[in-house]
């Protein structure tokens, strides 16, 4: 057997080394001081969020560069932290706490998803620190937690939009069909729990993988209930699978689909499928449809122009929750001079702040500051959105 | 064998862990060193199954999800205290893990690795569709801070404390193991299973039971990973993270207790310092695992040590 | 009775893409005795590629289907000279977690090219569904089928007429007879992995159209290719196609009358019960060296 001693001895010998290496380096002990204020950021960048993370972390330091050029909050300028989770819930908490002990920031914006925000909040919550989440989730502001925002429409809303219009139209039984990753889950437990209240029943309840090829088995099930419309609940790639499979069945009955899709990729992706498709949508897809009168129009037209100038990219919905989220952060800090606990007061008592996503007016007892009027239903129509009355 | 330069490892050991303990402040490194302490664990665990049975587990990350889930569901739903709850996470992986081996253990080779790949989906699926006890792939909020006694176990000393005594505790298992028999059967039975039995080792009984050891030990690392992040989720038991044990387990060398050691420390230490290359992390990592394993096929620990020997050797001459 | 049909399309199609999937697996296994879970890469990589020239670079099919092929052939046999041949113990344990990484490289590479997002690409012919009874086929489908009986054929003729596909069969039977009687092994086992990662960018180019593809889609298909090439019998042609149609159907009948949640369960749990109750698959021991 070979030296198993001189194995033990390398292998302790390099543990030594390592924690060495952790107690010498600099920080690990020391205060750290600065001018500017520290906004931590996390989002999903990279792994299968990534179609909101990426557009998150631009937009985040496209806010942070407007707000430093128009000379900063109360003349300091704001310094980005950000790191990217990959959607993973161990990965997020350890960014946090890298955040919060290394960086010492002063408020955090994101996470992107809703299990990676709910890993996060016991820790702002023991560090008295700002939290403005951009995920979708209802869980994260209900029941309300002092320290945590978010500035994401809520699927609540989404969902009443989409059983607002199926009821305008007379329809009284519904097939949803939602992928098997949080996002869809939430959306199913909407479905399911407001239909009651419009009215409506659900027939058929089939779920679906993030990355399967076909669904004509589940949406045979479902046509078998016989039901007025379609509701499919995901994100990017799956319900464009859904949507070619409804035309290949020759399906005629009305398919909404979520905000989830709510990406010029979308259409993209589903070609001539997404023919006629019906879903919920923050404003800023259809901006340039929008009546002048509507106080959303300027802000949207000014942030569609600010990041496509400046990464030259079409803009996505997604994006819109880090740059409200940070401009709220902002307006919050204002006056407060680094006190979180002020912070925090400050962005409870926010109210009338027009922003990519809505109006937002926050309370004690709401914490995402939105209303219904925040979505706005959109039909696809010749590769384009319609803005639908 | 050596017995007291075991004891003076030991010791040494529990030293720099003292030490750390009482000199690091920062929350922030704190938790990295707890989760240094997890994956250690976790590599312990399958370095007992692959390195000295010879057993391969494609997904071992069902038995750590399986610990965190059951003190999750118990703790939370059902109101148990937390101590009461760790024998039955542990317990319940054993008894799974027991019931699970006796067929995937009579395959071998690439059908073993697929056995128990096969079988590690399985469960992951069962977390993220099973909701109304899991909470689904939205994940499982509201546990418990660990309380024993009139110790509550939440702040990042205490449990750095408790995680590392625990790695401790369970490295001198695995050494008394090793070197007892039974150890010696063991790795018999990796050198060569026929042979073994020819001389009358228990081979079925044995590996059933290296198996079942294995399963709670991982189940333990779940039940410390539940109680610190208050928050788990079907995406942290993966095929993904099944891949990651293993390749702690190789890179730090397959037949070495301190070798689990070091391959956890690597492991977890490398995203923090492939940071900087976010986009290239993928790229990386497989080039590294497949690099280790070409050219230091017994992990770091031995290859390098071989490598020096063949040096010395040459130039002895 | 129309839903009955549709189940059974939809586990066609279905069932076709893992059959092409597993065709690879089991004709690499056949000749080297080797697995490669990176498998699936080379799928996506294959996938993208036809993407990439069809769309991006407006090749028509068929020469942008033959480059996409010979791409990710390369691709493979740089794989094997690089990453398999070096090994100097080849253990299953080792091998198996060098395939790991080359396919975790391999999706990082992916993500690197072809960035995160998924990209479709319009089907072969713009045909209507097919309609039979009241359910539909898709067209695209219909060339997945010709498709693969066209590679069935072919491969049968390579290994039962061509010399070639002779010696590649006896390496598959003993690699130290066939060195012998003076079969280059080294160079058959490249060939092999050539061919079998060519069967992948084939599997890959057919399916694009169907499916979004993006640098993740390989793993799950390259898992269930491989749960269908065990069911069929590993090593064996037919054993592949059988296995890859019959979990295709299981999987859409499952949809159908139990329940849609657990789809991918179908899979591992067929793998578990070969791997229980009948290793050798379907198929059997007899077929498993030869085709």
């Amino acid at each position: 057997m070979l030296s198993s001693r001189k194995c033990r001895f390398g292998a302790l010998a390099i543990a030594v080394l390592l924690a060495g290496a952790l107690i010498f380096t600099p920080g690990v002990f020391a205060e750290s001081h600065q001018d500017a204020y520290k906004i931590g950021g996390i989002f999903s960048v990279t792994g299968p969020a990534s179609f909101l993370g990426d557009p998150e972390k631009k937009s985040m330091e496209l806010a942070i560069e407007e707000i430093n050029a128009a000379g900063g909050v109360d003349g300091r300028m704001l310094e980005p932290v950000i790191y990217d989770t990959e959607g993973d819930p161990s990965k997020t908490v350890m960014a946090v706490g890298k955040l919060i002990n290394k960086d010492r920031v002063t408020a955090i914006i994101g996470p992107s998803r809703t299990p990676t925000t709910l890993a996060v909040i016991p820790m702002v919550k023991r560090a008295k620190l700002p939290l403005v989440s951009c995920a979708a989730g209802n869980k994260i502001v209900d029941p309300v937690k002092p320290w945590v925002f978010k500035t994401a429409q809520s699927d609540i809303h989404a969902v009443a939009s989409i059983y607002q219009h199926i009821k305008q139209n007379g329809i009284k039984k519904v097939g949803i069909i939602t992928v098997s990753n949080a996002f869809g889950e939430s959306g199913k437990e909407q479905l399911l729990a407001q239909a009651p209240d419009f009215g409506i029943t659900v027939v058929s309840a089939q779920s679906f993988g993030t990355n399967d090829t076909d669904m004509t088995a589940q949406l045979t099930k479902i046509r078998q209930e016989k039901p007025g419309a379609i509701i499919c609940w995901g994100t990017n790639p799956g319900p464009a699978v859904v949507a070619k499979n409804v035309k290949q069945l020759g399906i005629e009955i009305p398919l909404y689909q979520s905000h989830g899709v709510a990406s010029p990729k979308f259409i993209d992706l589903a070609g001539k499928a997404a023919e006629g498709i019906l879903l919920p949508t923050g404003k800023i897809l259809v901006a340039g449809l929008l009546p002048d009168s509507d106080p959303q129009k300027p802000v949207l037209l000014d942030y569609i122009n600010g990041y496509e100038n400046k990464y030259n990219e079409t803009v996505s919905g997604f994006g819109g929750y880090a740059y409200d989220a940070v401009h709220l952060l902002a307006r919050a800090m204002e006056g407060a001079n680094g006190d979180k606990a002020e912070i925090r007061k400050n962005l409870e008592n926010l109210k009338n702040y027009v922003g990519i996503s809505g109006g937002f007016n926050f309370s004690k007892t709401d914490h995402n500051g939105l209303d219904p009027s925040a979505f706005v239903m959109v039909r696809i129509k010749d590769g384009k959105w319609e803005l639908m009355e | 064998m050596d017995d007291r330069s075991h004891k003076i490892a030991y010791a040494v050991f529990a030293l720099v862990v003292i030490l750390l303990g009482w000199r690091v402040d920062n929350q922030y490194y704190l938790q990295l060193m707890i989760f240094i302490g997890l994956n250690t664990l976790l590599a312990l665990s399958l370095n007992m199954l692959m390195g000295y049975a010879g057993q391969i587990s494609l997904g071992h990350a069902a038995f750590y999800g399986i610990g965190a889930y059951v003190t999750a569901v118990l703790t939370t739903t059902y109101q148990v205290a937390p101590i009461l709850a760790l024998p039955a996470a542990v317990g319940s992986a054993m008894l799974i893990a027991w019931f699970v081996g006796i067929p995937t253990l009579r395959l071998s080779g690439y059908y073993l690795g697929m056995g128990t790949l096969g079988f590690g989906m399985i469960v992951h699926i069962v977390f993220r569709e099973w909701s109304s006890v899991t909470g689904g792939a939205s994940g499982f909020v509201g546990i418990p801070p660990l309380e024993i006694g009139p110790v509550v176990f939440a702040s990042g000393k205490n449990y750095f404390f408790l995680v590392w005594a625990v790695v401790l505790l369970c490295l001198i298992m695995c050494r008394r193991i090793i070197d007892s028999r039974v150890g010696r059967a063991l790795r018999s039975i990796h050198d060569g299973e026929k042979a073994a039995a020819a001389v009358g080792v228990d081979t079925k009984k044995l590996k059933l039971q290296v198996f079942v050891l294995s399963a709670g030990m991982a189940a333990l690392a779940g039940f410390l990973y539940a109680h610190l992040v208050y928050f788990i989720s079907p995406g942290t038991f993966s095929f993904v993270a099944s891949i990651r044990i293993v390749t702690m387990v190789v890179i730090g060398g397959m037949a070495s207790i301190w070798g689990a050691l070091l391959g956890a420390s690597l492991l977890t230490l490398l995203p923090e310092w492939l940071h900087a290359f976010s986009e290239f992390e993928m790229v990386v990592y497989g080039l590294i695992l497949m690099s280790v394993m070409i050219f230091l096929p017994r992990g770091l620990t031995r290859g390098v040590l071989d490598v020096y020997e063949r040096y010395r050797k040459n130039h002895d001459r | 009775m129309q839903e009955i049909l549709q189940y059974l399309f939809s586990g066609l199609t279905n069932g076709a893409i893992y059959a092409v999937i597993a065709l690879g697996f089991s004709m690499l296994y056949s000749s080297t005795e080797l697995i490669n879970f990176a498998h699936g890469e080379f799928v996506m990589l294959g996938a993208l590629c036809m993407v990439t020239l069809a769309v991006n670079l407006g090749f028509p099919l068929i020469p942008a289907f033959f480059l996409s092929i010979c791409a990710v052939a390369a691709a493979g046999l740089l794989f094997e000279r690089l990453a398999i041949r070096p090994v100097r113990h080849p253990q299953p344990i080792v091998l198996i977690i060098i395939t790991v990484g080359a396919s975790i490289f391999l999706r990082g590479i992916g993500m690197l090219i072809w960035g995160k997002d998924a990209h479709s690409m319009p089907p072969f012919s713009q045909h209507p569904p097919l309609d039979v009874a009241g359910a539909r086929l898709l067209i695209q489908s219909v060339w997945i089928l010709v498709i693969l009986a066209a590679l069935t054929a072919a491969l049968q003729m390579f290994y039962r007429r061509t010399l070639t596909g002779k010696a590649m069969t006896a390496c598959a039977i003993s690699k130290k007879a066939a060195w012998i009687v003076g079969i280059p092994t080294k160079w058959m086992v490249l060939l092999a992995f050539g061919l079998s990662t060519g069967m992948g960018a084939v599997a890959g180019a057919i399916i694009a159209p169907i499916t979004m593809s993006s640098y993740d889609m390989g793993t799950m298909l390259g898992l269930k290719g491989f749960c269908a090439a065990m069911l069929g019998g590993l090593g064996s042609l037919w054993g592949a196609i059988l296995g890859g149609f019959l979990l295709g159907i299981l999987e859409a009948l499952g949809v159908g009358f139990i329940t849609s949640g657990l789809k991918d369960a179908t899979a591992f749990v067929l793998l578990l019960l070969v791997l229980y109750v009948r290793p050798q698959g379907i198929i059997g021991p007899g077929e498993v060296k030869r085709f």
